[in-house]
């Protein structure tokens, strides 16, 4: 045993060195240099100022705006550190409901939301992904069903045409790699951003409210 | 089930098939010693480590010594991986100020990682330091992995050596596969992952304000150097809590796609470097034939379980139906970008392979669609397998086929020119009990104790599915998880370490002494007599027994859990 003791020691910390700090440290250093965007977690700014990341969903709960999936992320509980307490969207704690399809607690949460959804557009059933929680808790994306779901809800809250909302929900779809390669989706924060873009006043109006809007029926 | 999702599994094993001959004749020549352009480039590199470590790279090693410096290495591995999670508060390259990890969740971890495991009690964006990442979990993907390519060799060399007694030098192989295959494999997938959105840097976390004006803080880090390794090497461990299923951690369908043929890549390539060892590809082939049969099998059915949805759903006005402008299908605990098709495809891929990275969660699958991940760990993860432990698993119930083979003519079995006997049988069969019997006694102690029962996410049948899976995942070395079961207390942290020893090193070692064994026997011509094990027959048999001797013994606990809980589901009854 002890003539293999020193190979062992001696290897591991030459692996350590090479694997563990030169490989990511080199990585890391080419990385910035090629592609510093993407390294840096693809933020994306505003007026100067970071407001979110392509990659990584927010919580919308404006009528003015298009909402993403439900989330299932927690954060600790202010009162109480070993207990956890909702927290949407948060960032530095991903993960999922780890619900089952026979929970009580996962059909009840579903039928809340679908019920909601459906008084704002009673016309269409409600496209899955809307009601159900992402594996991350953090999906940037929806399906372009449900973007289309909640065109008739932004354009009253908007006072924009239908058309126009359909054109640019078209032009946020990111349609399959070479037509073949993953899912269609409409990444949200973009859409959003786009939004305002083409209605400033209406984007101004509804920063002030949104903070204390909570999603409600009134859009019907 | 739509034709586009069939056609990304196709192109995907297409993809897989094609590259298998090409990078298993590289593993073999750098594995063999022979001259390759990356060894006259770090030729250097590999001779000073040698002599750094006082290897003589010529010295070959009896099974014995080849297992013990593999053991040995395992222990300096756990001691140091141990000790840095206990002390990482006091470290650098900690933005966040992450604290020093408990004793028992730093013990499970240690474990965890060396056994190429990477079950995680933790989550890794609220827990670890970027040092403890690289310097610790980093460096346990790439050396985790190259142990289990280097055991895989042995086993090989066994069949494929005459009246040898030495199996290779396990530093030599270790040194080789880390730094010939590993590395430069993953500096390249490091990069195309950054080019696709995969965040690598050291800074704190990004406090953001929203469009609607919340505070939202974004975990970074250096996630591309370690997620290239953590599925190149079949680890899985998650940079991130969510793993494969967070944005940052697999931006979109191409890094998806990127990150699946890694998972299969050397697995699916050492088949052809057992055929080359063995002189005859064929023989490669019919194991690789075996292994994608069930992989099909396991992704349809799993694909088509997705595919139906929740049957409570549609009765409250929700559109489950795949079409062109949604994927449809069971979409609770999946991502939008990945949908049903590749979610399906993922968790098959990641369960085959002792991987156990997760692009959806497995917990939230309905329970057949469940009990696919769970049947092919239980299998032994032999339908490809992890990087080396899947190769040499399937060689194992190659001996049992031909064994039974051997028994239904009345002649002694043979394989690839080595006779099969009793010992070989013997050690074979000790080495696969080790798996049930630590999946089925584990999960029956924690269904009855207040300990094992306090931590669950679900109740009912799904409830004892949770159980069920951590400790087939465990012994497994997977390391996916119905994730919703609470897994940080001592209870857990410790009889999860144990099931993944026991899934690990007591499979190792009786496999080490049936290569041991068999490199001593000379070889056999083949005769009249002799099974053919290059056709379609061996092929059939040894799925056959797979499924009888890997499967049936696990039958009674999935009636409990996933078998149940479909039938409940179809009944309507919710826990």
């Amino acid at each position: 045993m002890l003539s293999q003791l020193r190979p062992a020691i001696v290897l591991f910390a030459l692996f350590t060195i090479v694997t563990g700090l030169a490989y990511p440290l080199a990585i890391t250093g080419i990385g910035a240099k090629l592609f510093p965007h993407q390294a840096g977690g693809s933020l994306i700014e505003r007026d100067g100022k970071v407001i979110g990341s392509d990659l990584i969903g927010q919580t919308f709960t404006s009528e003015k705006y298009f909402h993403g999936r439900p989330s299932a992320t927690v954060d600790t509980d202010p009162n109480d550190a070993t207990k956890t307490v909702p927290s949407p969207y948060n960032a530095a704690n991903s993960g999922g409901s780890n619900l089952g399809t026979t929970s009580k607690s996962l059909i009840d949460r579903v039928k809340a939301d679908t019920d909601k959804l459906k008084a704002e557009n009673p016309d269409v059933a409600v496209p899955v992904d809307l009601v159900t929680t992402s594996a991350s808790g953090l999906d940037p994306d929806i399906s372009p069903a449900a973007a289309l779901f909640q065109l008739p809800r932004v354009a009253k809250a908007r006072g924009m045409s239908r058309d126009a909302l359909n054109q640019l929900v078209a032009e946020h779809t990111e349609p399959r790699w070479l037509g073949i390669i993953g899912e269609p989706v409409v990444n949200v924060l973009q859409l959003n951003l786009a939004l305002d873009a083409l209605a400033p006043a209406a984007a101004a109006a509804s920063a002030e409210a949104a903070p204390s809007a909570p999603t409600t029926d009134s859009a019907k | 089930m739509t034709t586009n999702g069939w056609i990304q599994i196709l192109l995907y094993f297409g993809v897989l098939t094609v590259l298998t001959r090409p990078l298993g004749g590289f593993i073999y020549r750098v594995l063999e010693g022979k001259p390759t352009f990356i060894g006259r480039v770090l030729g250097p590199v590999e001779r000073g480590f040698y002599k750094l470590a006082g290897v003589k790279p010529d010295a070959e090693q009896h099974w014995t010594t080849y297992t013990l410096a593999m053991l040995v290495f395992n222990l300096v591995c756990f001691v140091t991986l141990y000790v840095l999670q206990l002390t990482q508060k006091h470290l650098p390259l900690n933005p966040q100020g992450m604290d020093n990890l408990t004793p028992d969740l730093a013990f499970n971890t240690a474990i965890s990682f060396i056994t190429n495991t990477n079950w995680q009690s933790y989550g890794g964006e609220s827990t670890m330091s970027y040092l403890t990442q690289m310097l610790g979990l980093t460096v346990h993907n790439f050396v985790s992995a190259a142990t289990g390519i280097a055991l895989a060799m042995a086993l090989v060399r066994g069949f494929a050596r005459r009246s040898g007694k030495t199996l290779g030098n396990f530093w030599v192989d270790l040194t080789r596969t880390t730094l010939y295959i590993l590395l430069p494999l993953s500096i390249v997938a490091a990069l195309f992952l950054i080019w696709q959105g995969m965040p690598q840097n050291l800074g704190a976390y990004t406090d953001v304000a929203t469009l609607e004006g919340a505070k939202q803080t974004i975990a970074q880090g250096p996630v591309a150097s370690q997620i290239a390794i953590k599925m190149l090497g079949t680890n899985g461990g998650g940079f991130f809590n969510a793993n494969a299923a967070h944005p940052f951690e697999n931006p979109n369908s191409i890094s998806d796609f990127l990150q699946i043929i890694l998972i299969f890549l050397i697995p699916a390539a050492l088949t052809n470097v057992f055929g080359r060892m063995v002189k005859s590809e064929l023989q490669g082939w019919a194991i690789y034939s075996a292994m994608a049969v069930v992989f099909l099998a396991g992704v349809t059915t799993l694909y088509w379980a997705e595919s139906q949805g929740n049957p409570a759903f549609p009765a409250m006005g929700i559109d489950q139906s795949a079409g062109a402008l949604q994927p449809g299908g069971n979409m609770e605990g999946k991502e939008a970008r990945f949908g049903i098709a590749r979610s399906a495809l993922f968790a098959t891929i990641t369960t085959d392979a002792s991987c156990g990275a997760v692009n959806g969660m497995h917990d939230s699958f309905t329970p057949l669609g469940g009990m696919v991940p769970m049947i092919n760990i239980q299998l032994g993860e032999v339908i490809f397998g992890g990087v080396g432990s899947g190769l040499y698993g399937m060689l194992l119930y190659a001996i049992i086929a031909v064994f039974i083979a051997g028994l239904m003519v009345g002649r002694t079995p043979e394989y690839v020119g080595k006779k099969i006997e009793a010992k070989e049988v013997k050690m074979t069969m000790l080495a696969i009990l080790c798996l049930p019997a630590s999946i089925l006694g584990f999960t029956a102690l924690a269904a009855v104790l207040p300990q094992g029962l306090a931590g669950l996410n679900n109740s009912g049948p799904h409830g004892f599915s949770e159980i069920l899976y951590a400790f087939t995942s465990a012994t497994g070395n997977n390391g996916s998880a119905f994730a919703g079961l609470t897994a940080n207390t001592p209870f857990y942290n410790l009889l999860l370490a144990a099931a993944m020893m026991i899934g690990r090193f007591a499979f190792i070692v009786p496999m080490m002494a049936v290569a041991g064994s068999l490199v001593a026997k000379k070889y056999t011509h083949p005769s009249a007599g002799t099974f053919p094990t290059d056709g379609g027959l061996f092929i059939s048999l040894l799925v056959g027994v797979l499924l009888i001797v890997g499967g049936l013994t696990f039958f009674p606990a999935l009636a409990l859990g996933p078998i149940v809980e479909h039938l409940s589901l179809q009944a309507g009854t919710l826990y």
